[in-house]
């Protein structure tokens, strides 16, 4: 209702715009007698709109606009010129693409919130089929009892069929919008789908334009045949001085302002070579910004000494980046650790090898099956076998970098080789009893061997060992075994 | 009373620069049909003799309209139908029935849209009917004039035509243009699609039954008639209310000469009039009260936001980690000459490049590295060999780098401040 009104007003005022522009002296006087009007013809002039314009929309909410959506003044524009005024025709199909947290998501549904542009805003995560996403889409856009119209298992047919009903009733005044979130998992619906949605303007015939929002660029959707290409924008990712002026506007109320700006200063310089997300950046200033004013809290230092603030915090920001930054811990987890500050017990990961204590053939059965994923077979006489003899230089040295098993991958190897290598690298006599075959299976379970071939290959079973390097040696180091001489790629 | 007149001149200049984004963007965005197509002439005067055949003499008919996509398939059957419904006795006659390939994705969702275009839903009430084949004919006769002499004339129009021959034992075209080969009843059946080759998908009896009758709409427009079609799409109407205004508007002629080197770089990547829609469309968004006339650097704005190279977009936003990866991935595609790789061996790349060559880059953990290269897998810029099969470890899975050397060259030149140390160890030959 207040949009009309001031719709309505909008249109008189509208045409006295040109006065204030071209005519500026003698807007005061032509303006006079307009009584209520003066106050907003004073305030308009072009370079306080500058980028940010939209015709018939008040000053106050242009500026509301502009706070809301800070370093991106830009890009609405651009959107607002694109989409044009409410009763004018917008382009059928919008493709909006870059990186994530660029904003986004956050500029289309803040521009259509706050002009109250009638909008069905879905996202497609959670369409797993698309008789959600046109429920969703009708609901927002006429409301409940025109989604109910749309039969079972609804396709692209029914949904274009009921639009035309319902819009039949209701016929658009104003451009209507449909913002499509991760638009990339269309591609995984029906094949039908997006091209039917590109150009649903055309095949509803009414006022409305689907805007499609995706990470991944639009080469990556284009069907076989083709299809209506939409118009395509692109969101820029920010520069560290927009970063910096965003994360700035979350600073804490009992600090100052300068101290934040230093803050976020020192964790750029930590993470901005290896994160420039926006959101993972907030998270992670977010958690460590009462380590950072510990000292000024305990009175050992003062807001000026920025030197002792870092020496403080960097080692913190490193560690961080090794576990918070992977999620190897949960903020929980962080937040408690900084409490406490126990600096010296390192700080356990999720990953479930971290947490694993195996028995102690267990761990030679696992060094076994490194060493056989990883040499070649007909090395193991000169590492196993005691008095192996000489053996030629030639076919034994490896030939090139590239065929380094640590870069191919680990390679299949059968139950008895596993069995040989075991029992030539335990030290002590083992007597091949059950329990020695069931830790094998207690390893595939745990994830640490895998099965390889077919389950019934029951005399010849084939593994493969799934651990990393840095694991394989942290165990043999428990058990005090050298395996670096024992790999074929460390001669 | 001079005042007020420049007053009332200026007045409209809002005014005016709303109503031609009115009429412009319904001429754009909306795809009004203009009063005649535009290079078509031929095309259209076959396409409209063969529609007043069925409409007026009852012929039955079968035409194909191929043409790329944006070539105008569908605005020129629009206007035939537009020139044939002014005629009196055609207009009170003839059915249509619009369908689509990507809509009616089965045949019998083809069948309920026909019933209900011809609005037939009551006639057909609950009877089953035994196939198709029935079904249409009962729809046909129903169709018959109150002296049971002949039926009223039918126009089907298959937009999207090739999908319909995906569907199973093609039982929707068989049947429609068994009708028009038949003389059961007059139809138009009017196919438009974009593929060149659809005859090779008709099967051999849906083949005979067709009349081979194509309209090619292949573009031969030369660079004067675009020039042409370029001020003319501008162009204002005659009853445009401001006429100073739009004669200003409409002669333009600082603009018409300076656009000429843009307009040659379009016209050589892609003729169609979709692409100059857009380019137009583009340019007027950027009209507003402050900019009243549509100038050439509107138009060159407008053309470099419609050719921006979208990869080299989202190259611009990674991060330094990232792109030491990517440059990584660019050496061993440039040693093992395009095999693919997996994380290990970038991995070994990008420690050499640290330990060797690096001031700048910290040596980071392998976890970090790992979450950098899935990112890189997240944006699609590398892909899995195989589709993703998880049997293999994921630091082992092989992968591709889907782009080339140049465009990784290039993002190099336009990537904010990148270290100088990576930009060397990007240029040496050998990593």
């Amino acid at each position: 209702m207040e949009l009309r009104t001031t719709n309505i007003c909008m249109k008189n005022f509208k045409s006295r715009l040109p006065d204030v522009t071209f005519y500026s002296r003698e807007s005061e006087a032509a303006c006079g007698p307009r009584g209520s009007v003066v106050g907003f013809s004073g305030s308009v002039s072009e370079k306080m709109l500058s980028g940010l314009h939209y015709p018939g929309c008040p000053e106050a909410r242009l500026r509301s606009l502009r706070e809301k959506l800070p370093c991106r003044e830009v890009q609405a524009g651009t959107l607002l010129a694109i989409m044009g005024e409410p009763e004018q025709y917008c382009y059928p199909s919008i493709f909006i693409y870059g990186h994530r947290a660029t904003g986004k998501s956050h500029v289309i549904l803040t521009l259509l919130k706050e002009l109250e542009l009638p909008h069905a805003a879905v996202s497609c995560v959670e369409c797993v089929s698309a008789g959600l996403l046109f429920e969703q889409t009708l609901l927002a856009l006429f409301g409940a009892d025109s989604a109910a119209l749309l039969p079972r298992l609804p396709s692209l047919s029914d949904f274009v069929r009921v639009y035309r009903q319902v819009c039949a009733q209701q016929p658009a005044k104003q451009t209507r919008y449909i913002v499509l979130e991760r638009a990339e998992l269309l591609r995984d619906m029906e094949a039908n789908l997006l091209p039917g949605l590109l150009r649903l303007q055309e095949l509803v015939d009414d006022n409305v334009a689907v805007i499609l929002l995706s990470e991944i660029v639009w080469d990556k959707f284009r069907p076989n045949t083709g299809c209506f290409e939409p118009l395509l924008l692109h969101f820029p990712d920010y520069t560290k001085a927009e970063l910096l002026q965003i994360l700035s506007l979350d600073s804490n109320p009992s600090y100052t302002p300068e101290l934040y700006s230093s803050y976020i200063n020192i964790l750029l310089g930590v993470f901005y070579s290896v994160c420039r997300d926006l959101r993972e950046l907030r998270h992670l200033a977010a958690l460590n910004f009462s380590k950072f004013c510990e000292p000024l809290e305990k009175g050992e230092a003062k807001e000026g000494n920025t030197h002792k603030l870092w020496r403080n915090i960097e080692p913190h920001l490193k560690r961080a980046m090794q576990t918070v930054y992977l999620r190897e811990v949960s903020s929980v987890q962080w937040g408690q650790q900084q409490m406490d500050e126990k600096e010296a017990t390192a700080l356990r990961g999720l990953s479930a090898l971290a947490h694993v204590e195996l028995p102690y053939y267990s761990k030679f059965l696992l060094i076994a099956a490194y060493l056989a994923s990883y040499n070649p077979a007909r090395t193991d006489r000169r590492f196993f076998v005691k008095h192996h003899g000489k053996m030629k230089k030639t076919s034994f040295l490896k030939k090139h970098e590239k065929t380094s098993n640590h870069l191919l991958g680990p390679k299949p190897f059968p139950l008895d080789r596993l069995l040989a290598i075991f029992y030539s690298v335990v030290d002590s006599r083992v007597a091949p009893t059950a329990s020695v075959f069931s830790q094998i299976s207690s390893l595939v379970t745990l994830q640490l061997l895998t099965q390889v071939g077919h389950d019934d290959q029951l005399d010849t079973p084939k593994y493969k060992c799934a651990v990393s390097l840095d694991f394989i040696l942290a165990i043999s180091r428990t058990v005090s075994f050298d395996i670096v001489r024992y790999l074929y790629d460390f001669i | 009373m001079s005042k007020r007149k420049s007053r009332e001149a200026h007045l409209a200049v809002g005014d005016c620069v709303a109503q031609v984004q009115r009429i412009l963007r319904e001429r754009f965005c909306h795809q009004r049909l203009p009063d005649r197509p535009v290079g078509l002439e031929s095309q259209y005067k076959h396409l409209l003799e063969l529609l007043r055949r069925t409409a007026v003499h009852g012929e039955s008919n079968s035409v194909l309209i191929v043409g790329p996509r944006g070539a105008g398939k569908t605005m020129l059957l629009r206007c035939a139908l537009r020139e044939l419904l002014e005629l009196q006795e055609v207009k009170q006659n003839v059915l249509q029935v619009h369908l689509s390939g990507l809509l009616q994705t089965d045949d019998r969702i083809a069948l309920k849209e026909i019933t209900r275009q011809l609005h037939l839903e009551n006639v057909v009430g609950d009877k089953v009917f035994g196939s198709f084949a029935e079904n249409l004919v009962f729809l046909l006769e129903a169709l018959k004039r109150g002296d049971k002499s002949s039926s009223r004339p039918v126009f089907f129009i298959l937009e999207e035509f090739d999908l319909f021959a995906h569907h199973k034992n093609q039982t929707l075209l068989y049947n429609l243009l068994d009708v028009s080969q038949s003389a059961q009843a007059p139809v138009a059946v009017v196919g438009l699609t974009c593929r060149l080759d659809v005859l090779e998908l008709l099967e051999k009896r849906v083949k005979s039954r067709f009349s081979h009758r194509q309209i090619h709409l292949l573009s031969c427009m030369s660079f004067c008639q675009y020039l042409d079609a370029f001020r003319s799409e501008l162009a204002l109407p005659d009853d445009f209310p401001d006429s100073k205004f739009s004669q200003e508007w409409n002669l333009n002629k600082s603009l018409f000469k300076s656009v000429q080197e843009i307009l040659q770089k379009h016209f050589n990547s892609c003729k169609d009039f979709r692409s100059l829609h857009l380019l137009l469309l583009l340019a007027l968004t950027r009209v507003s009260v402050s900019n009243p006339t549509l100038r050439a650097v509107d138009i060159l704005e407008a053309s470099r936001m419609s050719s921006a190279d979208s990869k080299a977009n989202i190259l611009h936003g990674l991060s330094v980690l990232e792109l030491c990866l990517i440059i990584a991935m660019k050496h061993l595609n440039d040693i093992y000459e395009g095999e693919p790789f997996n994380f290990q061996m970038v991995h070994n790349e990008f420690k050499k490049f640290i330990q060797r060559k690096s001031h700048s880059i910290h040596n980071f953990e392998k976890p970090v590295v790992i979450k950098a290269f899935e990112h890189l897998l997240q944006l699609e810029l590398i892909r899995p060999v195989d589709g993703g099969v998880c049997k293999v470890q994921r630091e082992y899975q092989l992968m591709r780098l889907m782009l080339d050397h140049t465009q990784v060259m290039e993002a190099l030149q336009r990537y904010p401040q990148c270290p100088t140390d990576v930009k060397q160890w990007a240029i040496s030959a050998f990593g």
